[in-house]
C-alpha cells in the first residue's frame, strides 16, 4: 500500500493534534507535581514507624501497584460521579486518577530516596535542635530528592505514555487527536505511525535528558 | 451508595434472566461464564507474551553486552524503540499499521497481534534487566572463560548466563506481574480479556462495582499467583553461597 503523508499540514495538526498534546503535557505535569507531593507524604507515613499510619499507607500503595492502571482509570470514573454526586468530564477525571495512582509509584522511589540519606543527618538535625518537621523538610528530603532525581523523572516519562491510556474513558489526548485526524481524512495508518514517531522523540529525547542528569548528579551519602 | 446486587453474575448475557444455578443453559451464557472466559483471554495473552518477552528480551539483553559494536547497536535499538513508545500505541501499531504495509499479516488473528506487541514492548525492560544482571557480575568470570579456552557462546552458556538469569529472576518477576496487568491494554483491539469484559458488563447491567470488584480482584489472583510460583523458582534454582540465596 502507499503511505501518504501530504494531508498532515500545519492546519489539521494544530486542529486536531495541538489540544490534545496540551492535554496530555497537562495531565503529565499536574500528576507528576501532585503525585510526588502525595507520593512523599505517602513515604514519610510508611516510615514514620506508627503502625496506624504505616498500615494505611502501604495498603494504598500495594493496591494501586497491583491493579491495571486501564482498571484504576475505569474504577475512578465510575467512582468519582458517586462520590461527588454530579458526573465528571473524562479529562477531569484522569487527572484526579493519575495524580492518585502516580503517588503510588512516586512515594516507592521518595521512600528508597529518604533510605539512601545516611541516619547520622537525622540525628544531626535533633542535635542542633531542629523539630522532626524541620529535619524532614530542611535536611532529609532536600537531599532525597536530589538523590531520586533521574528516577523520578524516568518516572514521569513513564507516565507520560500511560497518559495514552486515557482512551478507555475517552478523554481528548495526543493520541486521540491523531486518530481523530486519521478518521476524518481516512487515513488511519498514516496517523499512527506519526503518533508513534512524535512519543518516540519526545520520550527518547526526555530519557537522554535524564542519561545526562544521572551522569551529573552523584549520590550524597 | 446502592445495595449490593451479586446476582448480577448469574444473569443470562442475552435475555437477562437470573440463570438457574449460574451457569447459562441452551447455548447462552451468564456473565460468570463471560467473565472466566475473558480471565482465560487475559492469562493467555499474558502467558504468550511472557514467552515471546523472555526469548526476545534475553537475546537483546545478551547482544547488548557483547564486544562486537554491530550487536550492541542492535540490541540498544530495540531496546530503545520499544520502550519509548507507549504500549496502547505500539498495539495500535500491530493491529492497524504492520498488516497494511506486511500483507500476509492481514490473515494474522489480532490475538496474536496484541501477543508481538505486548511481548516486544515487555522485550525492551527485560533486554534491560538482563544486561543489567550480566554487567553485574565480574569482569574476570568473562576473562576466566574465554582463558580457559572456551568459545564465546560457551563462555555465556556455561559461565555468565547461569550466574545472571538467577540475579534478574526477581526484577523478572515483576515484569511477569506488569504482563498481566499490561495485557488489560488489550481491550483497545477488542479482545476479549478482562477489561474488555469489564467495559461492555458495566454498559449492559449498570452494575459496575460489582463487576469492577470481581474483575480486579481476578487481576489480583494472577499476579499473586505468579509472585509465588516466582518465589518456587527462585528457590529450587538458587545456588548456596551466592548472592540473593539467603543461605
Amino acid at each position: 500500500m502507499n503511505l501518504d503523508f501530504g494531508f498532515l499540514s500545519w492546519d489539521v495538526l494544530s486542529g486536531f493534534v495541538v489540544k490534545g498534546l496540551l492535554f496530555s503535557v497537562q495531565l503529565t505535569l499536574v500528576a507528576m507535581v501532585g503525585g510526588i507531593v502525595l507520593g512523599t507524604l505517602l513515604a514519610l507515613m510508611r516510615l514514620s514507624g506508627k503502625p496506624w499510619l504505616v498500615m494505611p499507607a502501604a495498603a494504598y500503595v500495594n493496591t494501586m501497584r497491583s491493579i491495571p492502571l486501564v482498571m484504576v482509570i475505569l474504577w475512578f470514573f465510575l467512582l468519582i460521579p458517586l462520590v461527588i454526586g454530579r458526573p465528571m468530564g473524562a479529562e477531569m477525571s484522569a487527572i484526579v486518577t493519575f495524580t492518585l495512582f502516580e503517588a503510588a509509584y512516586y512515594s516507592e522511589i521518595m521512600r528508597a530516596g529518604i533510605q539512601s540519606v545516611p541516619g547520622g543527618q537525622v540525628h544531626a538535625g535533633y542535635a542542633v535542635g531542629m523539630s522532626y518537621r524541620q529535619t524532614m523538610q530542611l535536611v532529609v528530603l532536600p537531599q532525597a530528592f536530589r538523590n531520586m532525581l533521574p528516577v523520578l523523572l524516568t518516572q514521569t516519562i513513564i507516565l507520560f505514555q500511560d497518559t495514552s491510556l486515557v482512551y478507555a474513558i475517552g478523554a481528548y489526548d495526543l493520541l486521540k487527536g491523531f486518530e481523530v485526524a486519521g478518521k476524518n481524512f481516512n487515513r488511519p495508518v498514516e496517523t499512527y505511525l506519526v503518533a508513534a514517531v512524535v512519543y518516540f522523540a519526545i520520550c527518547f529525547a526526555l530519557s537522554m535528558l535524564v542519561k545526562r542528569l544521572q551522569a551529573r548528579i552523584a549520590i550524597i551519602r | 451508595m446502592a445495595t449490593w446486587d451479586w446476582q448480577v453474575f448469574c444473569k443470562d448475557t442475552v435475555s437477562g434472566e437470573v440463570a438457574q444455578g449460574c451457569f447459562g443453559s441452551g447455548g447462552d451464557i451468564t456473565y460468570l461464564q463471560w467473565m472466566l472466559s475473558a480471565w482465560g483471554w487475559t492469562l493467555s495473552v499474558a502467558a504468550l507474551a511472557l514467552v515471546v518477552a523472555l526469548l526476545v528480551g534475553s537475546l537483546m539483553g545478551i547482544l547488548r553486552t557483547t564486544p562486537h559494536n554491530g550487536l550492541v547497536l542492535l540490541g540498544n535499538t530495540w531496546t530503545e524503540l520499544f520502550r519509548n513508545v507507549p504500549l496502547l500505541v505500539q498495539i495500535f501499531l500491530w493491529y492497524h499499521v504492520v498488516p497494511a504495509l506486511v500483507p500476509p499479516l492481514k490473515a494474522f488473528p489480532s490475538f496474536m497481534l496484541v501477543v508481538l506487541a505486548l511481548g516486544f514492548f515487555t522485550s525492551a525492560r527485560i533486554s534491560e534487566q538482563v544486561r543489567a544482571g550480566i554487567q553485574s557480575l565480574p569482569r574476570g568470570q568473562r576473562y576466566a572463560g574465554l582463558a580457559v579456552g572456551l568459545t564465546l557462546p560457551q563462555t555465556y552458556r556455561y559461565v555468565l548466563l547461569p550466574m545472571a538469569f538467577r540475579i534478574v529472576i526477581p526484577p523478572l518477576t515483576s515484569e511477569s506481574m506488569n504482563i498481566v496487568k499490561n495485557s488489560s491494554v488489550a481491550f483497545a483491539v477488542s479482545i476479549a480479556e478482562l477489561t474488555m469484559f469489564a467495559m461492555q458488563a458495566q454498559e449492559e447491567t449498570s452494575r459496575g462495582i460489582e463487576i469492577y470488584l470481581a474483575v480486579t480482584a481476578l487481576y489480583f489472583v494472577s499476579a499473586f499467583t505468579i509472585n509465588r510460583v516466582a518465589r518456587f523458582v527462585e528457590g529450587r534454582v538458587a545456588v548456596p553461597g551466592m548472592i540473593g540465596s539467603g543461605k
